[in-house]
């Protein structure tokens, strides 16, 4: 927020000079609004491994985040950049090998990697599109620079709280954000709408889009209600729908209905218990032929999870000037890849210093924060990656950026990281805007929902 | 709409009548066999678990406090108050986004109460706790009535609650009469005057009997009240009535094209109660007359299943 002590960034001036004017306590009754607001609407997650009563609301930071319209021009060039070259990867890499047969990535990364999916290969995907919706989570750096930390390729979640904390924010402090120019977000729902009708197969010219969640039990499930009523869609449970001669339907009470465009918010594995695990109830049997005929379109495809690899990631700059032969707008975390010896040695000299991910993991999970870690921890991650190299990576740790978030009735800083969503359907768009997460904890850096991280709504300004 | 959803409604309100029948049952009959000798009082809990169609435990002697636990708490049974409301909640949880909140929180509301009851508690103070689960079922159909929209998903609603009431106050008047008629004689009195006051509050219709025929208890104008009245709520041609009613509104609504079964069989029903004569069902097999009418419920539900939840593939591919 402060260029300098004392001095506000000119784009949170504005801000500033409002949060002089409010008393605490005033502040924390708008906070207390906004608790009640999204308690009420029953936006709320799951956290596993709890038992009844897991329902939680999502912790909301009163105080909003600010992106100059410069700053989003460089996010949004980068990212339709990344984008574009991660789609034309995962082409390469299910049909002709292109980048594999050059050298540029070695055979065997791609291979060995858990997401990969052999069944996709030669399959035609339409539009050639694989990846249609995305949440990259990025990271500004201490030089000020955006960075990408993550490439969430497969099912991507909280674009619902990005959507709410824009509703939020309008009831509790409109005086503030009317003198501001904010950018509009509320037309995601639309945009998510048409690029999943961009991937309906040519022939239907009326197609039915429905999305499939593995049920209440879900984490997202809330968010998965949110976007099915946003988009005007049927929320659909794999037995709501069967596949008869490579066509799938769904089950309603005035008969079947043809399915065209699936939104799936269901893995790979749990997809179709015929193709990948025979142990799911959540997926439809003969879903994945379907889809091989071209009769159904996914989105994501089945298999994009190759490219959100944590270790491909760090070709991730490579492969952008392989097919676009352009240098990267947005620039990669440092990684270190374990099954390279030196590297590894380095890695396991400063355990202490750096960050360790296991490839295939999210929301948090299977990480070891070097800094904030005992001896045992550590001792027990050395142990893993001399087992299995391949499986993590290591990464710096971050300088993550802070903002002021209003807690415990003060402004404190807290570190951020910022996950803008991106479609994909006939051309790139992006909605001006993105989920803040933030870590609550004093210090922490862990922003995952599922690890105590709270949000807060993101302004982009106008020019 | 979704045939899984339209199921999952249309159980929602099924198990909660049905839940809502046992509650009232328990609560007449605790009430009742305070002043009983223990012979007439065991005849009673008989009389109750066959008007419940259910099985004694497998625990005996088997007391009124045993059934009790049994009827309401047990989780074993299926068919126990707990398990229905239980039940009803869950049905109600997977379709979480096509309720309101006011019906859910009801609902949720009612199942916390009984989750939250204990078997001591409720044998002591029995008219509290069964009083609450009626109230929290009437309220539940009220909130649903003046706050659901009443599209495809509300009839599903109507059809569980009306073919379980059809199907239950059959039952039930098929167990009393029997029970009843058989005894020493037709006179109602003494005893037996308990017996068919409890029949007509078991469906809560003793005040608009009165109303209807004067205190005189007949045995034929209890069976023509509870059976065909068309203005009484838990009367079975009203039920009948609003059976059909709602499979006509659903066909309409799911633009079917030719009449079903299920719309046929509701038909049918609806018209045998209208034409039927007491005097005549009460001269010929009154026990036949009313398990044919039990047996129609059950036809329905299997041609609304049929029909609109787990219809074939093939079937439905062909039409």
């Amino acid at each position: 927020m402060f260029a300098a002590a004392g001095v506000p960034r000119p784009q949170y001036d504005a801000l500033f000079r409002r949060l002089l004017e409010l008393q605490p306590s005033e502040l924390k009754q708008r906070q207390q609004t906004a608790d009640i607001g999204f308690l009420n609407q029953g936006i709320t997650f799951t956290v596993y491994g709890h038992d009844e009563g897991t329902e939680k609301i999502f912790p909301y930071d009163l105080l909003p985040r600010i992106i100059t319209s410069g700053e989003w021009a460089t996010i949004e060039k980068g990212l339709t950049q990344r984008i574009t070259a991660l789609n034309l990867f995962l082409k390469d890499i299910y049909h002709d090998g292109k980048i594999l047969n050059d050298g540029v990535i070695p055979r065997e990364m791609v291979y060995s990697c858990k997401h990969y999916r052999r069944e996709m290969r030669g399959v035609r995907v339409r539009r050639d599109i694989y990846v249609s919706v995305v949440g990259t989570d990025l990271v500004r750096l201490g030089d000020g620079q955006f960075a990408v930390l993550e490439d969430n390729l497969r099912v991507p979640s909280g674009v619902s709280y990005m959507l709410a904390n824009r509703q939020v924010m309008k009831k509790v402090l409109p005086g503030l954000f009317g003198s501001y120019n904010v950018r509009p977000i509320d037309h995601y729902g639309q945009e998510l709408l048409s690029t999943l009708r961009a991937l309906a197969p040519s022939a239907r010219r009326d197609p039915t889009i429905v999305l499939l969640t593995p049920g209440v039990f879900n984490s997202a499930y809330y968010e998965h209600t949110f976007l099915a009523r946003q988009m005007g869609v049927e929320l659909v449970e794999g037995r709501d729908l069967l596949v008869h001669d490579n066509i799938v339907y769904m089950r309603t009470t005035a008969g079947l209905r043809r399915v065209d465009v699936i939104y799936r918010r269901v893995d790979d594995d749990f997809l179709d218990p015929l193709a990948f695990r025979r142990d799911s109830t959540l997926g439809v049997p003969g879903l994945f032929n379907a889809y091989r005929a071209g009769n159904v379109a996914m989105a994501n495809a089945i298999g994009t999870g190759v490219a959100d690899d944590k270790a491909l990631y760090a070709y991730a700059p490579a492969i952008i000037k392989y097919y676009l032969a352009e240098d990267p707008v947005l620039p990669n975390v440092e990684t270190f890849l374990l099954d390279d010896e030196k590297q590894r040695r380095h890695v396991l000299e400063n355990l202490h210093k750096l960050v360790v991910k296991a490839v295939g993991e999210s929301g948090g999970y299977g990480m070891l924060i070097g800094p904030h870690s005992d001896a045992e921890q550590r001792e027990e991650f050395r142990r893993r990656i001399l087992s299995d190299p391949r499986n993590y990576i290591a990464q710096p740790t971050l300088a993550l950026s802070r903002a002021p978030c209003f807690i415990d009735g003060q402004v404190e800083a807290r570190h951020v990281d910022l996950r803008p969503y991106i479609l994909y359907g006939e051309r790139v768009k992006i909605v001006p805007g993105g989920l803040t997460r933030v870590a609550l904890r004093r210090g922490s850096l862990v922003v995952n929902s599922s690890q105590g991280g709270g949000s807060k709504d993101t302004w982009v300004l106008s020019e | 709409m979704l045939s899984r959803v339209a199921d999952s409604l249309y159980w929602t309100s099924r198990y909660l009548e049905r839940a809502e029948h046992t509650a009232r049952l328990l609560d007449l009959n605790l009430n009742l066999t305070l002043d009983q000798s223990s012979q007439v009082a065991e005849q009673r809990w008989r009389l109750v678990m066959s008007s419940l169609r259910s099985i004694e435990p497998d625990v005996s002697p088997c007391d009124a406090y045993c059934l009790t636990d049994h009827l309401t708490f047990n989780t074993d049974n299926k068919d126990s108050l707990v398990s229905c409301v239980t039940a009803a909640r869950e049905n109600a949880r997977q379709v979480r986004e096509l309720i309101n909140s006011e019906m859910w929180e009801q609902l949720n509301r009612l199942y916390l109460r009984v989750r939250r009851a204990r078997i001591e508690g409720v044998f002591a103070q029995p008219h509290e706790f069964y009083r609450a689960v009626e109230e929290g079922s009437h309220l539940f159909q009220g909130i649903t009535d003046s706050t659901m929209s009443h599209g495809e998903g509300w009839h599903f609603i109507q059809l569980g609650r009306y073919i379980e009431r059809a199907s239950a106050t059959a039952t039930l008047l098929d167990i009393n009469l029997r029970a009843l008629l058989d005894g020493p004689g037709q006179s109602a009195g003494g005893q037996d005057y308990i017996s068919w006051v409890a029949l007509l509050k078991s469906c809560t219709a003793f005040e608009s009997y009165c109303q209807t025929y004067t205190a005189d208890l007949r045995p034929e104008r209890i069976a023509e009240f509870l059976l065909l009245n068309p203005q009484l709520p838990r009367s079975v041609r009203f039920a009948a009535e609003r059976i059909e009613t709602s499979l006509q509104a659903v066909a309409r609504l799911t633009n079917a094209r030719q009449t079903g079964r299920a719309e046929r069989l509701a038909g049918r029903l609806r018209a045998t109660l209208d034409y039927s004569q007491v005097d005549e069902i009460m001269a010929d097999n009154v026990h036949n007359y009313l398990e044919n009418i039990q047996r129609q419920c059950a036809q329905i539900h299997f041609a609304v299943h049929q029909q609109y939840i787990a219809y074939s593939v093939e079937a439905a591919l062909a039409s």
